[in-house]
């Protein structure tokens, strides 16, 4: 029991979750019916937590092309790409991304977690340096520690901290690698990839961008973020994951320099590691195709993020700085998050609990996801779901009623202390609606930070 | 600017107090995240207000080395060279 006993106040927690009948972290589905339904403890569940943004899973298409392949090729391949051989759907399927994204090298992952350690690891050396926004994705910081590179962190979406950062960096010898993401997984806002693009061009680094969330959802053909922010040839690096919008598993990277290939033999997590079984790329190839010439799904997903994002703000709820398919209500502690996403599960709707260190400035979040799948009638449903809980649990008004101090800035806050972080942040953020959405995001974010440097303080929490 | 090892350990301590949420006494031997009940990224977090004041850059892997209030002490005395 001694090795284990680090982990004792873990246990503890874990324990505690498990006492209350349900725990957010060991969900287990009797079955799946659709993208957006399924059987939890034989119960039928509105699914609102899956990032399956295209709602492609079911698709028949993809399903059929997955079984073709399985029968002609088997149910795996048993082997890495370098010590055991690629099948030809790997070779293809990194044409189809290279020629989707109109670049001429890509590799593919066998996750989108590997992808960033097989990318990280390999492009910094020893010598070399990675900036990371700090709300970075687990597998950025855990692809840092894998190579040899220093990292830093600059903090999150702020190009004025990241042109710091490099300046303190800047009679240091060795490259300088700067990473961000598309969408943020757990507040759903996006990088001012304009801004970090010109830093980036200031100081010579080069630029990773993990559109892990935005592909297939943001960019007038769903290359991601880049797209929308016209980048595109700024960004040196491309990574994304096959796990979300696309429905399957796999991870890859696309990129125009000159040598990408040498990567196949130099990044570990590309080498030690079986390939994706034949049906996963089928799929992931046909969902890419479907991606590709059905833009109607990326308008449908927007407008449903849009309803849920602007419905929960309606109500009350404090929510991310803009509307994306990741939807986060932001939650006084985490007993609450829990307790409110147990609720949600009886009245049979299911939903993510995100908690720190994974998420921001120490932040509780009961996390949702919309779907393209999902009809209007069911984003609604949702919306009625969390209007009940959080009046039950007193976390929103009785009525939905527009808050004086939204209408007059300048008046206190009533029911709260008028320096809360989330307080100022809400309101800066409502009133911003009004404001250019970059703007929206720099207040939102620089009343958390003003606030404390370490832990936003939020409402009720003393 | 040259700062003296004194005036680094000062503002180190200015800046965890800032960080917590409530006051707590410690001193240099004071645990970071057992003592003082801070998760990694708040850590990381209040580093960054530290790298600020001094216009240096801690690495992540030399963070990863702190355990005590002391140990972040010496590492910003030693990026800075004020020792
Ligand atoms: C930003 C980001 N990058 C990478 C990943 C890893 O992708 P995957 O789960 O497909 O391995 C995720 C999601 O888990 C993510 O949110």
């Amino acid at each position: 029991m001694a090795l284990f006993d680090k982990y004792a106040p873990l246990m503890g927690q874990f324990e505690s979750l498990e006492s209350t009948g349900y725990n957010p972290f060991n969900v287990s589905f009797d079955r799946v019916l659709s993208p957006t339904e399924g059987v939890i403890a034989g119960r039928r569940i509105l699914l609102l937590g899956t990032n399956n943004y295209l709602g492609l899973t079911y698709d028949p298409d993809v399903i059929d092309a997955a079984v073709a392949a399985t029968r002609s090729l088997g149910a795996g391949t048993t082997g890495s790409r370098v010590a055991n051989g690629s099948y030809g759907g790997h070779r293809q399927l990194e044409r189809h991304l290279a020629d989707f994204y109109g670049r001429q090298h890509c590799m593919v992952f066998s996750t989108g977690y590997q992808a960033n350690l097989g990318i990280l690891s390999a492009l910094a050396g020893k010598d070399d340096h990675l900036i990371l926004d700090a709300d970075s994705h687990a597998s950025i910081y855990d692809g840092s520690r894998l190579g040899h590179a220093q990292v830093t962190r600059f903090r999150h979406n702020d190009p004025d901290d990241l042109d710091n950062r490099l300046r303190r960096l800047a009679d240091t010898p060795g490259d300088k690698v700067i990473v961000v993401e598309g969408i943020y997984s757990m507040l759903g806002d996006t990088a001012p990839l304009r801004e970090f693009v010109e830093v980036k061009r200031k100081w010579g680094a080069y630029l990773v961008v993990d559109e892990a969330h935005s592909l297939g959802v943001l960019g007038r053909t769903g290359r991601g973020l880049a797209e929308a922010a016209g980048v595109e040839d700024e960004v040196d690096f491309v990574v994304g994951t096959f796990s979300k919008s696309l429905g399957g598993i796999g991870g890859f990277c696309v990129s125009d320099m000159d040598g990408f290939d040498i990567l196949r033999v130099a990044s570990r997590p590309y080498m030690f590691t079986a390939s994706l079984p034949p049906a996963v790329v089928a799929a992931v190839t046909e969902a890419l195709n479907q991606l590709r010439h059905r833009p109607a799904l990326r308008q449908q997903l927007m407008d449903n993020a849009r309803r849920f994002h602007a419905g929960l703000g309606d109500l009350g709820f404090h929510v991310g700085p803009e509307a994306s398919p990741v939807v986060s209500a932001i939650m006084p502690d985490p007993k609450t998050a829990f307790a409110f996403w147990t609720r949600l599960l009886e009245a049979g709707l299911y939903t993510n609990v995100s908690l720190p260190p994974a998420t921001p400035k120490g932040l509780a979040l009961l996390r949702s996801s919309v779907s393209a799948a999902h009809s209007r009638s069911q984003i609604d449903h949702a919306l009625s779901l969390f209007a009940d809980t959080g009046r039950e649990l007193g976390l929103i008004p009785a009525e939905p009623a527009i808050p004086t101090w939204v209408k007059h800035p300048t008046a206190t806050l009533a029911g709260a202390e008028p320096q809360d972080a989330l307080a100022i942040g809400f309101r800066s953020q409502l009133l911003a609606r009004l404001a250019a959405p970059s703007k929206a995001m720099a207040k939102y974010y620089s009343a958390f930070r003003r606030q404390s440097p370490g832990r936003a303080r939020i409402v009720g929490d003393k | 600017m040259q700062n003296s090892a004194e005036q680094i350990r000062s503002l180190v301590f200015d800046a965890l107090r800032a960080a917590l949420d409530r006051p707590v006494e410690f001193s240099d031997d004071t645990n970071i995240t057992e003592g003082l009940g801070l998760d990694s990224v708040a850590v990381m977090d209040f580093v960054m207000e530290i790298e600020d004041a001094l216009d240096i850059s801690i690495p992540l892997d030399r963070i990863a080395e702190v355990k005590t209030v002391g140990d972040l002490v010496a590492a910003a005395q030693d990026l800075k060279g004020g020792r």
